[in-house]
């Protein structure tokens, strides 16, 4: 990863997107273009191929998902394309489509509220940058109301730390947030995959890839 | 256009002198003659010969309908005789005479009566001040449908086949009245009076003619009384009901103004999430970057990082509002996709079966939206299931939205789970909600709503 991550931006409401530019310059990210519709995101990003692309998820031209259909679209053509998309509101069927794009790694799901936790989101960025995937933990908490069988099987203290798994946070991020030490974490995980028939992997983001797209899954059929 | 009485006009007396006080005044001035009949000075009062002025101005409606059905229904007294005589009609030009006649009758007489029943209602004004509200020309098709018509119609006849009977008898025992009373003079010419019995001298009329003259106010009352009948009648056949043409508008307009409410709502959610949205959003991010410049002992450290979590709390807050006005998921996504988000959220497991293609109108978008996040909810809250299903499916021209549950059933609308309201918001899309939830279950609410514009 080079010193300065170059980003191309999307957001249609211009105040927030200078807002945008200006945390993400505060914090040494290199925007490369900041635009304010679904095709010149397209553009913007084929022309200046950044490390990292932030976008808005309703944008012109229709209002709709115009931006993330742009962020998957993109995805498709270069499959490790490190793209973080905001939303106004917890729509887990965007989540699923950002996750099913390219490889389903570094791609990041995030409440547009998120920007307000100013370094929290900077972090955020950067873990997506750098390989992770990050949901917004309003998802991941909508994802695990859903009582599936073998999630049944989990105890409280599982499902917390697969919820702060799912969230793209490693071994020892979780174990300073739960107090706990990271051995016992790691057993935790351990039984999280056993539990629900995953096969373990050292890969933080297979797992969480295996776990949220085992929760995407429909029981039913 | 139903006319909206003023509260005078209502009240009867409130038009023709200013209300001072209620009590006592409705007898001293009643509103129509009926009323005005228990008055002691009634014989004194304008009343008998307002309702003589009713019955005099009904002759000559009246003689003319009486004309006009004696001309068409003569025939059929012949008819009636050869019939019962011989067992067969009479001639087949007396016939045709009679049902041609009785066609172009009853073809015209929707039309005619609209006319009557017009200088009726103005007439009635004679014994009554009580308004009777006039209904305009409806377009003669539907002169022809509605009830109104019929009743019209009817009184048409009553008119002109009842009443001058009623008169005649009236009339009857007026000239009786008359002669008893004239008796006496009479009675000295050369031909004799018959009143019972012939009377031959004045001595043997004069008690003949005391009695007549005490009839004459019974007489008066008598003109009172079949003015009285005959104008309540009237007000009966000629008050139009509430007809359904009236309602179905009502409905219709009803259905217009959901409408337009809805599309507002829409305007609104846009305006706050493409305008206010962001704002706040970039307000709440320069909050946050300005805490990361100022230093943790400056004194306006505290205030700022209160005035940023103040705006983190509104920005929550104007996203659940936005949310509770109309869903973006259903902006974004479309009904069969907003559905499936509220299938993802919900706590059982929820099946979605969409089977809609093509442009749903906004407010059946949103009934519609809004039944599945109840009936789920409801589901979640007091069916004990363990999953649903939900199907969205065309027929004909409606969008059928069903949610069914394995729980233990027992739904009632009347213990409030939801139901009521769900009906009523089924109600102003012109859709009708069915319910089927026996108790132990399975749980059924099935939401028809029309798709046409």
């Amino acid at each position: 990863m080079s010193p300065l991550t170059r980003v191309v931006l999307a957001e249609d409401e211009v105040l927030l997107r200078e807002g945008l530019v200006a945390l993400l310059t505060r914090f040494d990210f290199t925007v490369c273009a900041a635009v304010g519709s679904a095709p010149e995101l397209l553009e913007a990003a084929r022309t200046h191929q950044p490390d990292l692309v932030l976008t808005d998820i309703r944008m012109p031209p229709l209002r709709r998902d115009d931006g993330l259909r742009a962020a998957v679209a993109l995805r498709a053509e270069r499959p490790g394309l490190p793209v973080v998309v905001l939303s106004q509101f917890v729509q887990t069927g965007y989540a699923a489509a950002l996750l099913d794009s390219g490889d389903g790694q570094r791609v990041g799901y995030l409440l547009k509220d998120r920007v307000a936790e100013v370094t929290e989101f900077v972090d955020t960025l950067r873990r997506v940058t750098g390989g992770g995937t990050a949901i917004d933990p309003d998802v991941v908490r909508q994802l695990l109301h859903r009582p599936r069988d073998p999630l049944a099987a989990l105890s409280a203290r599982e499902r917390e730390v697969l919820a702060l798994l799912a969230e793209g946070r490693s071994n020892a991020s979780i174990a300073a947030r739960l107090h706990v030490t990271e051995a016992a974490v790691g057993k935790h995980v351990g039984n999280i995959l056993l539990k629900l028939d995953l096969p373990p992997s050292d890969d933080t983001n297979r797992r969480v890839l295996a776990v949220l797209t085992y929760l995407r899954a429909d029981p039913v059929g | 256009m139903l006319g909206i009485p003023r509260k005078g006009d209502l009240d009867g007396w409130g038009g023709l002198r200013p209300a001072i006080s209620v009590c006592g005044m409705t007898s001293e001035h009643p509103s129509h003659l009926a009323a005005s009949l228990r008055r002691r000075d009634w014989l004194i009062s304008a009343w008998p010969w307002r309702a003589l002025a009713y019955l005099v101005s009904t002759v000559p409606i009246a003689s003319v309908l009486t004309v006009g059905l004696l001309v068409i229904g003569a025939p059929l007294l012949p008819v009636l005789s050869t019939l019962r005589r011989e067992g067969r009609p009479p001639s087949i030009a007396l016939m045709l005479f009679l049902i041609t006649g009785s066609v172009i009758l009853v073809g015209l007489a929707p039309i005619l009566s609209f006319v009557v029943a017009a200088v009726e209602r103005w007439r009635v004004r004679l014994v009554d001040n009580r308004p009777l509200p006039s209904s305009p020309w409806p377009g003669l098709a539907a002169r022809y449908r509605s009830a109104a018509t019929w009743r019209e119609v009817a009184y048409l006849f009553w008119l002109g086949g009842f009443v001058p009977v009623a008169y005649w008898v009236f009339l009857v025992l007026v000239l009786l009245d008359v002669g008893m009373v004239t008796s006496p003079w009479l009675a000295g010419d050369a031909e004799p009076v018959v009143i019972w019995r012939p009377i031959e001298s004045t001595g043997e009329a004069v008690p003949y003619a005391i009695v007549g003259v005490l009839l004459l106010p019974v007489l008066c009352y008598g003109v009172g009384l079949l003015a009285a009948g005959q104008a309540a009648i009237a007000r009966w056949a000629l008050t139009s009901p509430v007809d359904a043409a009236a309602l179905r508008e009502v409905a219709r307009s009803r259905t217009r103004l959901v409408g337009a409410y809805e599309a507002e709502r829409r305007r609104i959610e846009r305006d706050l999430h493409d305008g206010a949205q962001p704002r706040l959003t970039s307000l709440t991010l320069q909050l946050g970057l300005a805490r990361l410049d100022v230093p943790e002992d400056s004194p306006a450290a505290r205030p700022l990082a209160v005035a940023h979590d103040q705006a983190r709390g509104l920005m929550v807050m104007l996203r659940q509002l936005v949310h509770g006005i109309r869903p973006q998921s259903l902006t974004d996504l479309g009904l069969a996709g907003a559905v499936r988000e509220l299938a993802d959220a919900a706590p059982v497991a929820v099946t979605v079966h969409a089977d809609i293609d093509g442009e749903l109108p906004e407010i059946v978008e949103t009934t519609a939206y809004f039944v599945v996040s109840e009936a789920l909810s409801n589901v979640a809250r007091h069916a004990a299931a363990t999953r649903a299903e939900v199907r969205l499916s065309r027929v004909g021209g409606d969008l059928v939205v069903e949610v069914s549950d394995d729980g233990r059933g027992g739904a009632d609308p009347a213990r409030g789970t939801g139901l009521t309201g769900l009906a009523d918001r089924v109600a102003a899309a012109d859709g009708r909600l069915l319910l089927s939830s026996p108790p132990g279950g399975p749980t059924l609410v099935r939401v028809e709503l029309p798709c046409r514009r």
